[in-house]
């Protein structure tokens, strides 16, 4: 191996370690016993027990995992619609549409949850969890756009044609064959839109309403106050289910692709 | 036939140009609207009697001329200078990192090796700035290791400087460079870094003329997936930062919540929107120079 190699992977397991270090140091510290939080007193699981008792961070579990169903159940409908139509060569604004998706991916988050605020307040939408949800579908949609074009595009024709020459229609042809297929880009884009939804901080800050209160948001006012063993104890739980659900939205995309239909 | 299936597309499109047009392209055009005004008294909307007098008189314009005002002109050239480090920082350490796992990893660890850039990619910014608060703090782990192993009398006051925010910043965007750069590295042609290898190419003016412009696309992508987002960050300022490393993102976000100054955040957010939108359309255009799809 020459020097040059041998700096490449040097520098290559540092940055690994940048990245884990700090969220492993994190979750290894919230089962510490010591309320000095940079001390290690030995093992407990007294912060989690503490969190099942602390009634104002369930609520705002609550909050985010209907916000985040609801999130995810709209903006995959009208994600996949939308990527269904774009796959066709002569829609009408293709263009135009695929630049109104790209936006709500690129814009500023501060300046989506500034711009809903205002809009919200101008036509006398009382904030809410609903306004919560509106907020996350408009930035998770294009994602589920993006992700089953995607699987769409690696879609043989071929298949579907087949179908239709055996006599099938355009709903069975969707049905027995299109959906089938590109199911699993369907639900990998679930998974990413309610992680995406679950995680989100900075719009809904701007558009969730008093009582409407999500799991980051009450998470930003506990760390606010101060750093203590339960936000680690929540974040650790917080990034455990967000990798899980990302784990198997990553299973799902390659575990299909790899099955040959792709080429 | 071909009339049903033109109508058939626009029905398909229609819940995503109604939910977008409503909640979307309608609020950022108020948005703009509310930026031309002023605001009231008691925090409301100062009513505009005469409208030509009031566009005439230039006062559609005081919320940013406002902006222009030293204090302001500093955080936003603040911002700007936070958001280029990391993005310089992030493609600097991030480019490597791209090429090991895209041409130096066997088969079998490539898929946990990107997972472990996939999974921080996608997990809460929140937590994860959270875990530098952790690390730093006066009576944090960092310190109490350094003073514990004797290296320092005295600690570290990192957190809550700009040197805290620059880390947060980094640590938070750096997956967003690596995943673009390794997906165009994974798709260079390795004969071609041959070919310039057989005729004579130095390893080092390989990297430079040949690898280096075949991966421009996923560079101009990785740029872009960090600058942006870097310049309208809050969070990693709120938390990390101290009372002087006010950004751009939270001075928007302060006019809208405690001045409850609505017009002047608008126009804030227009001029952040803007410069993005100035940035995209200057990548756009380069894609397209280069015969590449736009969408990241």
């Amino acid at each position: 191996m020459s020097w040059s190699r041998r700096l490449l992977a040097a520098h290559t397991a540092l940055v690994y370690l940048f990245l884990w270090v700090p969220i492993a140091v994190l979750a290894v510290f919230s089962f510490n016993a010591g309320r000095q939080t940079a001390v290690w007193r030995g093992a407990t699981l007294d912060w989690y027990r503490r969190l099942l008792a602390n009634d104002a961070l369930l609520a705002s579990v609550r909050n985010s995992l209907a916000a985040a169903a609801l999130t995810t159940v709209i903006a995959t409908a009208i994600g996949t619609l939308a990527a269904l139509a774009l796959r066709r060569a002569d829609v009408p604004g293709k263009g135009a549409t695929l630049a109104l998706l790209f936006l709500p991916m690129v814009i500023p988050e501060v300046v989506l949850g500034a711009a809903l605020l205002t809009f919200f307040g101008a036509i006398g939408l009382r904030l809410s969890l609903v306004t919560v949800v509106i907020a996350h579908v408009v930035f998770s949609v294009s994602y589920v756009a993006l992700v089953v074009r995607a699987r769409l595009s690696g879609l043989d024709p071929a298949l579907e044609e087949a179908a239709r020459d055996l006599g099938a229609g355009p709903v069975e042809t969707f049905r027995r064959v299109t959906l089938p297929l590109i199911f699993p880009g369907i639900a990998a884009s679930a998974l990413l839109v309610f992680t995406l939804s679950i995680d989100d901080y900075v719009v809904t800050s701007f558009v969730a309403g008093v009582g409407a209160t999500t799991l980051p948001l009450h998470v930003y006012s506990m760390l606010r106050v101060g750093v203590t063993p339960e936000v680690n104890a929540v974040s650790t739980l917080l990034l455990a289910g967000t990798i899980g659900l990302i784990v198997a939205a990553q299973r799902l995309l390659r575990g299909s692709s790899s099955k040959g239909d792709r080429e | 036939m071909r009339d049903r299936r033109d109508r058939s597309g626009w029905l398909l499109l229609a819940p995503t140009w109604l939910l977008l047009g409503v909640f979307f392209l309608a609020p950022l055009t108020l948005t703009l609207v509310l930026s031309f005004r002023q605001r009231g008294v008691y925090g409301g909307l100062k009513p505009v009697e005469n409208l030509g007098g009031y566009v005439a008189s230039g006062a559609f314009l005081s919320n940013y001329s406002r902006s222009l005002q030293e204090i302001y002109l500093g955080i936003g050239w603040r911002s700007l200078w936070m958001a280029l480090l990391t993005t310089a920082l992030t493609l600097v350490i991030g480019y490597p990192v791209a090429y090991v796992l895209a041409l130096r990893t066997p088969r079998r660890w490539k898929d946990l090796l990107l997972g472990l850039v996939v999974v921080p990619f996608w997990t809460s910014f929140l937590i994860r700035t959270y875990a530098w608060m952790f690390l730093l703090r006066t009576e944090g782990l960092l310190n109490h290791l350094l003073l514990g192993a004797g290296l320092r009398d005295r600690p570290l006051e990192i957190l809550y400087t700009e040197l805290a925010v620059m880390i947060g910043l980094v640590y938070g965007e750096l997956p967003f460079m690596i995943l673009p750069l390794y997906a165009s590295l994974e798709k260079l042609d390795r004969t071609l870094l041959e070919a310039a290898a057989d005729l004579g190419a130095g390893r080092g003016s390989v990297f430079r003329r040949v690898t280096i412009p075949l991966t421009s696309p996923g560079i101009a992508a990785g740029i872009v997936l960090v600058f942006i987002p870097s310049l309208g960050q809050f969070v990693v300022s709120d938390l990390l930062g101290g009372a002087r490393s006010m950004l751009l993102g939270n001075l928007i976000q302060n006019q809208l919540s405690v001045a409850r100054n609505h017009p002047f955040g608008a126009a804030l957010a227009f001029e952040l929107m803007a410069a993005v939108l100035l940035l995209l359309l200057a990548y756009a255009l380069y894609m397209k120079r280069k015969g590449e799809e736009v969408l990241l």
